[in-house]
């Protein structure tokens, strides 16, 4: 039988990391993902893992590169500004394709902003989470049994395509409470890394695990090389959809904001309005795809997001700006109400019949 | 024929990108030397720089990996919290500790890391063409103290060695120069001990080695080593400053 237990949503990433066989965690403590951090030093120490607080953001992610580097399953998890200190880490080990899991729960910006929950990092997290050309797979969880779900997913992900995946969610996800089904975990990896550093034993040659070309070529040679492998990683993006069928305005939202237009969707529907949800469950890869078929149906797209409207370019370029694309924000730490997002709807629907 | 002398087997057999008298050579070859004495490059994973040895991983005949700028001690907590089995080494520049690195060098001192850092220090940035370095003495002209260093202008050199002997996780700490054939066998003794602790487990371990770089200095590989003996160990005085077994 499914065994349940009542989890916040920062609970559950860390048990989820655990049942996926990571045992070295580092951390640095920032409001709003710290229990993930508490969680992880109480449970590590049992079963024969790591948990390190690291002197900074900067240290934790380079701990993160060395673990992965030594081929265990590692992990990392901040908010906001302390990613921002990460980037450099995630730059290096995308260019030494290492994998990795890393959680970012979103608070308000820029600068020290808030610690209200927020979707400002959007940009950082699919466009330059460092410098470079180069991804990360980022995964965006709307409940607590996705935050849970996902983790482990995150973990499959990154050793399959030697990438960092990351948890995109934002403050109140990760604080609200929720019945996990938590047996969905599964055991580590049998991704072979022979890659690793774990001492040649005098049977093989050296592993370097290394992210510096001094050849132009060599290196342009190796961008394209990763380019080619990330259009392969194109195939997990994914949706979950929410009465779309005949939507004619369809809202874009992912994480806390999709459950907030998911009432709204219902509310609409009430009011006569085929209203319907696409929520994007990869933000990167983002479900280009999904959202060009929707296009050719839909009338209006509404975007709600927690920022002043990042997602919104991808939802743009998707659909190639072929149906008009609204947008329906609150920043800073506000989450926007049920109502602000009917009356975007409403307001989308009657742009289209005048 | 009796072989008397020949290169490390940790020491890879290509030809190095250091410029001709640079004393990094020496050192690569001190710290091959011990893993071959030991026995231990199988079971070994060294940390490159950013600095003139980031293509160390290049020349020892260990799995290595490459840390960004200053984050080599953070690098080797994860690669030995991973496997503890395994000897984990630093090699770094007096920029990429002293400087960028700090914080990492400090806390992995503080946490008894039970890792060992051979700590280049020739009080330059060699690499970026001969600045200022945290390390740089008073008086020393580089590219950006080109009136020599101020220390009422440009603060006081940093002395990683006094510095970390207050550190109660550090486990060893002992200044070397490798400006003389008797400070190079000194040198050598240093790092084997150094890898010694950390084979018993006895925590955070750094040698820190007095360097030329006479690229930057603007002089001959002999003035070089005259000049580290003259200026450098003045500042620097060579000795242990902190030996757990002992203080
Ligand atoms: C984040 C970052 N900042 C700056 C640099 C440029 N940089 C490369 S080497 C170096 C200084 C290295 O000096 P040191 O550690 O003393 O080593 P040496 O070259 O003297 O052996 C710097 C600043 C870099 N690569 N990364
Ligand atoms: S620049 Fe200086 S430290 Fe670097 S290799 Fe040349 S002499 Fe050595």
């Amino acid at each position: 039988m499914a065994e349940k237990v009542l989890m916040k949503g920062n609970e559950a990433i860390a048990e989820a990391a655990i049942m996926a066989g990571c045992r070295h965690f580092f951390g640095y403590p920032i409001t709003p993902q710290t229990e993930v951090a508490a969680y992880m030093a109480k449970r590590m120490p049992k079963i024969g893992g790591t948990y390190l607080q690291a002197e900074s953001e900067i240290a934790a992610i380079n701990m993160v590169y060395g673990a992965s580097s030594a081929g265990v399953r590692a992990m990392t998890s901040s908010s906001s500004p302390g990613i921002s200190l990460k980037s450099e880490g995630l730059s290096y080990m995308a260019g030494s394709d290492l994998p990795a899991v890393l959680v970012n729960i979103q608070r308000g910006g820029p600068g020290l902003g808030g610690i209200r929950p927020s979707q400002s990092d959007y940009f950082q997290a699919t466009r330059s989470s460092g410098h470079g050309d180069f991804h990360m797979i980022v995964l965006a969880p709307n409940t607590v049994q996705e935050m849970f779900d996902l983790t482990v997913e995150a973990f499959e992900l990154a050793d399959r395509y030697r990438m960092t995946t990351m948890i995109l969610g934002d403050g109140m996800l990760g604080q609200v409470m929720e019945p996990v089904d938590i047996s969905r975990g599964e055991a580590a990896s049998t991704v072979t890394k022979d890659w690793a550093l774990t001492g040649t034993k005098g049977q093989r040659k050296r592993n370097i695990i290394n992210s510096l070309y001094l050849e132009a070529e060599e290196l342009e040679m190796l961008n394209l090389k990763r380019f080619e492998k990330y259009a392969d990683v194109e195939k997990i993006a994914r949706t979950d959809n929410y009465l779309t069928e005949d939507a004619e305005v369809i809202i874009v939202a992912y994480g806390i904001c999709a459950r907030i237009a998911r009432n709204a969707i219902n509310e609409a529907r009430q009011r006569g309005i085929k209203a319907g949800l696409i929520r994007p469950v990869t933000l990167w890869p983002f479900p280009k795809n999904q959202l060009k078929a929707a296009a050719e149906k839909a009338k209006a797209f509404v975007v709600v997001e927690m920022s002043m409207g990042q997602m919104i370019q991808d939802v743009e370029l998707s659909i190639r700006c072929s149906r008009p694309v609204h947008l329906c924000s609150r920043t800073g730490g506000m989450v926007p109400t049920p109502e602000s997002v009917l009356e975007a709807i409403e307001n989308a629907a009657q742009a289209e019949r005048s | 024929m009796e072989i008397v002398f020949q290169r490390p087997k940790a020491l890879s057999d290509v030809s190095s990108h250091y410029c001709p008298g640079c004393t990094h050579g020496i050192i690569h070859r001190l710290v091959a030397e011990v893993l071959d004495e030991l026995d231990l490059t199988g079971k070994t994973v060294g940390v490159a720089p950013v600095g003139c040895a980031v293509l160390a991983y290049n020349y020892f005949e260990c799995d290595m990996a490459q840390a960004a700028h200053g984050r080599a001690p953070a690098v080797a907590t994860g690669l030995k919290r991973a496997n503890p089995a395994n000897i984990v080494f630093t090699y770094q520049g007096d920029g990429d500790l002293a400087a960028i690195g700090t914080a990492e060098t400090i806390h992995a001192a503080a946490r008894g890391e039970n890792i060992t850092i051979i700590f280049v220090n020739n009080a330059i940035y060699g690499m970026t063409g001969g600045q200022m370095a945290p390390t740089t003495i008073p008086g020393q002209i580089t590219q950006t103290s080109p009136y020599g260093r101020d220390p009422k202008y440009a603060g006081f050199p940093l002395k990683i060695c006094e510095t970390l002997s207050t550190v109660d996780g550090t486990a060893y700490a002992e200044r070397v120069s490798v400006d003389s054939v008797k400070n190079v066998i000194n040198a050598k003794k240093a790092i084997k001990k150094a890898f010694e602790y950390q084979v018993a487990g006895k925590g955070f371990t750094i040698v820190e080695v007095l360097s030329t770089c006479s690229t930057n200095w603007g002089l001959e590989p002999v003035e070089a080593l005259t000049w580290l003996r003259e200026n450098l160990i003045p500042y620097y005085p060579l000795g242990v400053y902190k030996d757990k077994e002992v203080f």
